[in-house]
């Protein structure tokens, strides 16, 4: 571990200062090539053939009349491919062109190579598929109804897992309790939509038998192995590159279809196929956010204090494992490591259905259990009138502590946030005093720096991060961390060039090519600034050493007495200005020549989570921790609910680019917005999904994005790269119970569906309006007769 | 394209300062003949027809949807894409505004953005917040919340004042 470092002395260094993005000018320039920008004249353009069906066996599929057109160079079917992919190597059920059965709609069922879009779409025309129909299940209660058929024969009620766990005593948390209360809550399907609809370029060498494709992904190293594993070639025969990528949030962060079949079609037309799917292909292609149904119970004292919490999730997983057994976990993993809870049960179900598989996005499995605890934490305040931030503030834990799953927190800053949101948003004069139609909600939550167990066990370090140092005397690091916009190479560099003392211009970021840069497990659970932070600083230490060491030789004096102080290698406390950065480089070179060094990270193993089953899922090095506030106002007439302000404190350890940190914390609130006021997906009755579009499926515009005042909290972890943690996701989770929690203090409905759409709202409330026009004439009635 | 088809037409125009003349189907989109003909690939197509700006370019000034425009359309007009912004190998202010106040995060919709922004500016230097989300309201960003995105063309107004 690097030693704690005070953060006042960091701000003048390159870890803590805010840095544009060092791949910014691609970008804005419009020189940033993505997955889809590679064109030549002699690259063939993929189509995939999708089943019209949401659940069926295939009886007989024709490709003859199509591969007879003039223009078609290749098709491969099921029959192309017989081995499962999936990210988790214990539920691997899913082929990337269905083999006898359809599980959902849209599933790939062919692909075609031609030489042009408009002759590979002919030829999409001319497959023949004959079918025979099953009964098909979109909803909960359809896939879970007893006389319903099975979507996997091996899956019993169509449950693809479930999970049971009880940590403490809840029976005698609840006896312990003033007041208890359950409530249920929905939460609609979301889906990523990313900007950059997904891509492939996939090259395939028949001279060497080799394969080279270019994709969006955000986990190169497991597209590189479910490649080998599906197209039965070695790992060697293969170089996957990741070029720029539009955004993932979750969706790229397991290999999907499109890419296996990239590479069997690049294989079967012996050259270079593109494969872009468009829009609606992207959002059939999505591994979103599950519709899942959450039931809340929670004991409190009457002056606030929980104890115990009770939690029943269930997950439309949709029609194959993907992470499914991980996301259920996570659902009640993240109940723990917030709030001093004496006792914790949960109880998840995934459950099979035929529509796209779910998976992981930002805040994987935790958003909607943290939405509905924050939510219901409030009303209980409220009930027991006490302030709903006072409550959550007695409640808080004190780190260094455990949880109950045997996950450590070793740094915790939400007492802060709370305190610094409280203040910014002016909550004691707003909250219940801006009504009636405009309010005020409050809601906290957590993440995790990095999942500590990679779900692919090797064994090897969890994170590798090589640097060469040449004659030229610029630093390049190598690294299979893969930057899709969230700025992990900038966080290379600037650790790079603080260890060595330089300036960030020396530092150049190689990321993403099999054949260059060493491993990376991927971008997936925030893990990146902590593991591959924490592998860069080891190699930066181990080459600063060796400067050092040669500096010293120079000086004539002994290397702990050597100070690197702007660029300039001297002797601490002396007189001599000492020898700049170029003459030190070249003097360590004289005897080695060009120097590389490899620097590696891995999470120990009392980090990677408790003992009980599923226990390494929601196992971090560090929980980052987040508070907000979001004030609203809502049209009694239209249901619109605006959103005026947000006030945001996130707890990241220690912010190593300020910039990016609120760039991130910005993005994950304003996503927050999206899931609790507008997006969702639906399905037609037959199993079509019905918002397959921008307009339809509504990610807000920057017309009614609010106003984010974010607010940076650094609790210095100890474990963390420069003390810092996770950034990306958990300001997320806090929006939507802050969104809702507002909607209630406006009108006083407690709303328990997502999204807040208007229709919903104006239903709700004009129930609200009955019910309390009932229950006031009711009181009328008993006030004369009594 | 089958022989049967009609031919091509010509098809000329000044695509960043520079007059070309190309020989383009009529149904071809302005989005795929920069990307294609010209290899211009800064603009990109983030959605199946004007539903997200990412494909934003200027056509005689003005901001235009290159995915549902026909590059037959554009004859004898003047287009501009994000590549023609700087110049001498600098950033235009637009473009150092979304650098620099991380307007940015994956870049995928920032070609777009900067060229709505473009026209907004060419109009209106010293655009209000109000009116900067009105030229804006098009265009979507799935990375930043769009506050930095609203500092980083102020911030390029302010430089350009």
């Amino acid at each position: 571990m690097n030693e704690r470092q005070d953060p006042k002395t960091l701000k003048a260094s390159p870890a803590g200062t805010p840095t544009p993005l060092i791949d910014g000018p691609e970008k804005t320039t419009g020189q940033a090539q993505y997955s889809a920008d590679f064109y030549s004249p002699d690259t063939l353009t993929g189509v995939i053939y999708r089943s019209p069906y949401a659940h069926a066996e295939i009886t007989e599929l024709d490709v003859s009349e199509a591969n007879a057109l003039e223009g078609v160079v290749a098709i491969v079917t099921g029959d192309d491919c017989s081995q499962t992919f999936g990210i988790l190597p214990i539920a691997r059920n899913e082929y990337p062109m269905a083999r006898g059965r359809i599980r959902y709609f849209g599933e790939p069922v062919a692909a075609i190579a031609a030489v042009d879009e408009k002759t590979a779409r002919k030829a999409l025309s001319l497959i023949k598929m004959t079918v025979k129909e099953l009964p098909a299940y979109f909803t909960l209660k359809d896939a879970m109804a007893p006389d319903a058929i099975l979507i996997h024969d091996d899956k019993a009620g169509n449950i693809e897992r479930e999970v049971h766990n009880e940590f403490g005593d809840v029976e005698d948390g609840f006896e312990q309790a003033d007041l208890v209360r359950e409530a249920t809550f929905k939460c609609a399907e979301i889906c990523q939509t990313h900007m950059e609809p997904h891509a492939s370029l996939a090259e395939w060498d028949d001279e060497r038998q080799h394969l080279t494709i270019r994709t969006c992904t955000q986990v190169p190293y497991y597209v590189h192995l479910m490649l080998a594993h599906t197209m039965e070639i070695e790992r060697n025969q293969i170089r996957v590159i990741k070029p720029f990528v539009g955004g993932g949030f979750g969706t790229r962060t397991e290999t999907l279809n499109f890419e296996i079949i990239a590479g069997l079609l690049a294989r079967a037309a012996k050259g270079k196929v593109a494969l872009h799917l468009n829009r609606e292909e992207t959002f059939l292609t999505s591994r979103t956010r599950p519709y899942t149904e959450i039931t809340m119970k929670i004991g409190m004292t009457k002056d606030g204090k929980l104890t115990a919490t009770q939690c029943h999730a269930l997950q439309l997983g949709g029609a194959y494992a993907g992470y499914g057994i991980v996301t259920i976990l996570y659902a009640g993993a993240l109940l723990q490591g917030i709030y001093d809870i004496p006792a914790v049960k949960y109880d998840g179900i995934r459950v099979n259905a035929n529509v796209p598989p779910s998976g992981a996005m930002r805040g994987h499995g935790t958003v909607n259990s943290r939405h509905a605890f924050e939510c219901l934490l409030d009303e209980m305040a409220k009930e027991l009138g006490l302030d709903p931030v006072e409550v959550r503030r007695r409640n808080l834990l004190i780190a260094p502590t455990e949880t109950m799953s045997g996950i450590k927190i070793t740094s915790y800053g939400l007492d802060e946030c709370i305190d610094k949101v409280e203040t910014e948003s002016g909550w004691k004069k707003k909250a219940g005093k801006l009504g009636p139609g405009r309010g005020i909600g409050f809601a906290c939550s957590q993440y995790i720096s990095g999942a500590a167990k990679p779900v692919n066990w090797t064994g090897e370090p969890h994170a590798v991060v090589n640097l060469k140092l040449d004659f030229d005397g610029s630093i390049t690091a190598l690294t299979g961390a893969a930057d899709i916009g969230q700025g992990s190479s900038t966080i290379v560099a600037q650790s790079v060039a603080e260890v060595c003392g330089l300036d960030i211009n020396k530092i150049r970021v190689i990321t993403n090519d099999s054949a260059i840069t060493p491993k990376d497990n991927g971008s997936y659970s925030s893990r990146v600034t902590m593991m591959v932070g924490n592998a860069t600083i080891d190699a930066a230490s181990r080459l600063r050493d060796m400067l050092v060491v040669a500096a010293s030789e120079k000086l004539d004096a002994s290397p702990q007495d050597i100070e690197i102080v702007n660029e300039m290698f001297r002797v601490s406390g002396g007189q001599d200005e000492g020898l700049p950065f170029q003459e030190v480089v070249e003097a360590a070179l004289v005897d080695t020549g060009t120097i590389t060094v490899k620097g590696t990270f891995t999470c120990p193993p009392e980090f990677q989570g408790g003992k009980h089953r599923g226990g390494a899922v929601g196992s971090t090095m560090g929980f980052s921790y987040s508070a907000q506030a979001v004030e609203v106002s809502v049209d009694p007439d239209t249901g619109q609910v605006t959103v005026h302000d947000v006030w945001v404190a996130h707890d990241c350890g220690f912010a190593i680019n300020p910039l990016a940190v609120e760039g991130q914390i910005q993005g994950s609130v304003w996503m927050g917005m999206g899931q609790a006021l507008s997006e969702e997906t639906r399905y037609h009755k037959n199993g079509m999904p019905m918002f397959t579009n921008m307009l339809d499926y509504r990610v807000p515009s920057i017309i009614e994005s609010p106003p984010i005042h974010t607010y940076i909290v650094e609790s210095i972890d100890p474990n963390g790269p420069f003390g810092a943690k996770e950034a990306g996701e958990c300001s997320l989770s806090s929006f939507i119970p802050a969104l809702v929690n507002a909607v209630e203090d406006a009108t006083g409905l407690r709303y328990t569906e997502l999204p807040v759409t208007p229709d919903r709202l104006v239903e709700a409330l004009a129930k609200k309006q009955h019910r309390d026009k009932v229950a006031a004439a009711r009181k009328a009635s008993e006030g004369a007769t009594s | 394209m089958g022989p049967t088809e009609k031919s091509p037409r010509l098809l000329s125009l000044t695509l960043n300062g520079r007059v070309r003349h190309d020989a383009v189907p009529d149904n071809l989109l302005l989005l795929d003949y920069l990307r294609e003909k010209c290899g211009l690939t800064g603009t990109k197509q983030g959605c199946d027809g004007g539903e997200c700006g990412a494909c934003t370019v200027l056509v005689d000034g003005r901001s235009r949807l290159s995915c549902i425009t026909l590059a037959a359309e554009c004859h004898d007009k003047e287009v501009e894409t994000v590549e023609a912004l700087g110049a001498s190998g600098r950033m235009s202010a637009l473009q150092r505004g979304f650098h620099e106040k991380l307007g940015s995060q994956c870049g995928y919709c920032t070609p777009g953005m900067i060229m709505a922004s473009e026209a907004l500016l060419r109009g209106n230097p010293a655009p209000s917040e109000d009116d900067i989300r009105d030229a804006l309201g098009g265009n979507i960003c799935r990375c930043t919340g769009y506050v930095k995105i609203i500092e980083a063309v102020q911030a390029a107004a302010e430089e350009l004042a």
